[in-house]
């Protein structure tokens, strides 16, 4: 089994260069059809439903999914599987509240549905600051992951994997902008639907493809009833991974409001045709992502059964190599590379679609519409798009480099709390609230990103498992790992207060334009 | 925007009343706008604020359904460990169905959602687009 992993393996390596051909020859096909802005930042606004669909479960469905929650599971049971429920009870809210607003009311990013009817620069700025909070601690996540998985399943040492990362991830975006970043998306949603069918399938197999028979006997095999100093194992009811309810509540708020925040999510609708189209692909990837995470419930038991927790712990601690072990189990060293290139694939997708967003902060919020007032030239807006993505790029790489070793699920949850606490308050309250104003929006977009990243700055996870305090002598000052269930109505409370306080005659008038265009978009009786 | 009073903390017990008269201010701008809005008739002003209401409503509605599910199933799992570790058949806990079954639903809310905005909403959008 050790021999699979750490060395490069030939056949995931073929698997991955077609890969790396098929994704290239469409940012090849993709570049001759990006001139103008609206095809670099949104593909024209021809990318179909089901295809957005399968591009927004590309988007989100990162290696922390297939990898994470797979490992988890085998791990602890039941306890993983509460992490795969929280990462799909976003979707709902995503097209409840915000898929059809945005799509009407925007043109390339959210700020442009934030800043619609408020003073542009400074909302555009602080929605900027918000936008690249987010992506940064995303990013730094991905990365990071990266590096450790390649190596890991290629054996390709840690920097040069996170080098190439990087380089071919802006291959794609620099040259075919949100065409070949939406194909880059759906081909790997494909793929990796396809090899976590295919290794449920092989699971169910061995076991009269009974997904219950396989639950019963990884509880006959892996329960044990309590013994003097330790607790009794129940593989399929919940572990110790919920103790204080408070924690899990605040880390469920962020899972399900951070999804909604994600601007390299948020950027994906504007990529569609109209409104109607924006709903649906929300529906498709609900069922995608709801579906996917169901068949994990399958590959991690499988994992725990056919490989072992003891086998996956030594090769990772953390059991982010149970599916590519699993494959290996059921397939050999074919059906191992075949994974191997689709964790790699998910990792490169993921990290394109995040440096697209992060680069149309930079270039049409903060220069195209700060620092030129809204008005410059379409070949100059191109290339300032492509040179903020080559500087995201390359930080991106840098900071892969320097964070490697740290912790990666905490990076996730840091930038779902940013996006829960800093991007959708102000999305939500500019929709759907008239009296928001300019000063409000700044207000609530700044302090949610603080409040986020002070509480997480005190909370138990820095000071206990980072800093290496001594829980004893230095009581964390935030009880909560997550800081969700504080900054969400923090900044709730902030963007109203101070819009109350600070009036803005024209953010009231123009509210009858938003009004308008929420439900008509572009093509309604005000436009313009 | 002219500020009707100063932030200064002495001033303090001022504020209430201050932010109250900001409000009323701001009623009367934006009551200004509906009945002034360029060229607009007043019917179609009302149905599109109907058609606003009734789709936050039922958005409102649909996401607290999938709160109450989601943070049901949360609370269950902190408060009831023992209750959802209960096997209905051997293989299948309850924690294990119920964990299944949020995922299910949030498919069913996404999937009502649709069907009303494809049907209902987009009749009315239809309507009054002109």
């Amino acid at each position: 089994m050790d021999g699979a992993f750490g060395h490069l393996n030939v056949i995931a390596v073929v698997f991955f260069a077609t890969f790396m051909a098929i994704t290239l020859g469409i940012t090849y096909w993709a570049a001759k059809r990006t001139r103008s802005t609206r095809e670099y930042y949104a593909a024209g606004g021809t990318i179909t439903a089901p295809q957005n669909g399968f591009a927004l479960a590309g988007d989100y469905m990162s290696a922390a999914s297939f990898l994470g929650i797979a490992g988890l599971v085998s791990l602890s049971g039941f306890d993983g599987l509460i992490y795969s429920v929280g990462w799909l009870v976003g979707w709902p809210i995503v097209l409840f509240l915000i898929a059809e607003p945005l799509r009407n009311l925007g043109k390339y990013t959210f700020a442009d549905v934030v800043a619609y009817r408020l003073r542009q620069k400074p909302v555009r700025l602080a929605a900027a600051v918000g936008t690249l909070a987010t992506v940064t601690f995303y990013l730094i996540a991905q990365m990071v992951g990266a590096g450790n998985l390649i190596k890991l399943l290629f054996g390709i040492d840690y920097t040069i994997a996170v080098i190439v990362v990087g380089v071919v991830m802006l291959l794609y975006v620099l040259f075919g902008g949100m065409i070949a970043t939406t194909w880059v998306q759906i081909i790997k949603a494909m793929l990796l639907m396809t090899g976590a069918i295919l290794l449920a399938v092989f699971v169910l197999a061995q076991f009269g493809f009974s997904p219950l028979e396989l639950f019963s006997q990884a509880a006959a095999t892996y329960n044990t009833p309590a013994e003097a100093g330790k607790p009794a194992v129940d593989v399929l009811a919940p572990g110790p991974l919920i103790t204080n309810p408070w924690d899990a509540i605040s880390l469920g708020l962020a899972l399900m409001f951070g999804t909604a925040g994600l601007p390299h999510i948020l950027m994906r609708f504007f990529t569609v045709p109209d409104a109607k189209a924006a709903r649906s692909s929300v529906f498709y990837a609900t069922g995608l992502i709801g579906f996917f995470y169901l068949i994990t419930f399958v590959l991690g038991f499988g994992a725990m059964m056919l490989v072992g927790p003891e086998a996956i712990r030594a090769i990772d601690k953390g059991g982010n190599m149970a599916a590519p072990m699993l494959a290996y189990e059921l397939g050999g060293e074919a059906f191992f590379g075949f994974i191997s290139a689709v964790a790699f694939a998910t990792i490169l997708a993921v990290v394109s679609g995040l440096t697209l967003s992060a680069s149309a902060a930079l270039a049409h919020d903060i220069w195209v519409n700060v620092v030129r007032g809204g008005h410059a030239p379409e070949r100059e807006q191109l290339r300032v798009a492509r040179t903020a993505a080559i500087v995201v790029g390359v930080v991106a790489i840098m900071l892969g480099i320097v964070a490697q070793g740290q912790n990666v699920a905490f990076m996730v949850g840091l930038a779902f709390a940013i996006a829960a606490s800093a991007n959708l308050p102000a999305l939500l309250l500019s929709v759907f609230w008239r009296r928001y104003t300019t000063a409000g929006a700044v207000a609530s977009i700044l302090i949610g990103t603080v409040a986020a990243l002070v509480l997480i700055y005190l909370s138990p996870t820095v000071q206990y498992d980072i800093l290496k305090h001594n829980p004893a002598t230095d009581p964390a000052w935030f009880p909560l790992k997550n800081p969700a269930i504080v900054s969400i109505p923090l900044a709730f409370a902030v963007g109203i207060v101070v819009s109350l306080l600070r009036p803005e005659k024209e953010a009231w008038t123009r509210y009858a334009e938003v009004e308008e265009r929420v439900h008509f978009g572009a093509t309604g009786p005000l436009q313009g | 925007m002219p500020l009707r009073f100063r932030y200064s903390p002495a001033d303090c017990w001022r504020w209430p009343r201050a932010v109250f008269r900001q409000v009323r201010q701001a009623r009367r701008w934006t009551k200004g706008t509906v009945q002034s809005g360029e060229g607009m008739v007043t019917d179609r002003r009302d149905e599109l604020r109907a058609l606003t209401r009734r789709r936050s409503r039922v958005a409102v509605v649909l996401t607290a359904a999938m709160m109450i599910i989601y943070f049901g199933f949360i609370l269950l799992v902190a408060f009831r460990p023992e209750l959802l570790a209960t096997l209905i058949v051997p293989g299948l806990s309850l924690g294990i169905l119920m964990g299944a079954l949020v995922i299910v639903s949030a498919w069913l809310l996404t999937f009502i959602y649709v069907r009303w905005a494809n049907t209902v909403y987009d009749d009315e959008v239809n309507r009054l687009r002109r």
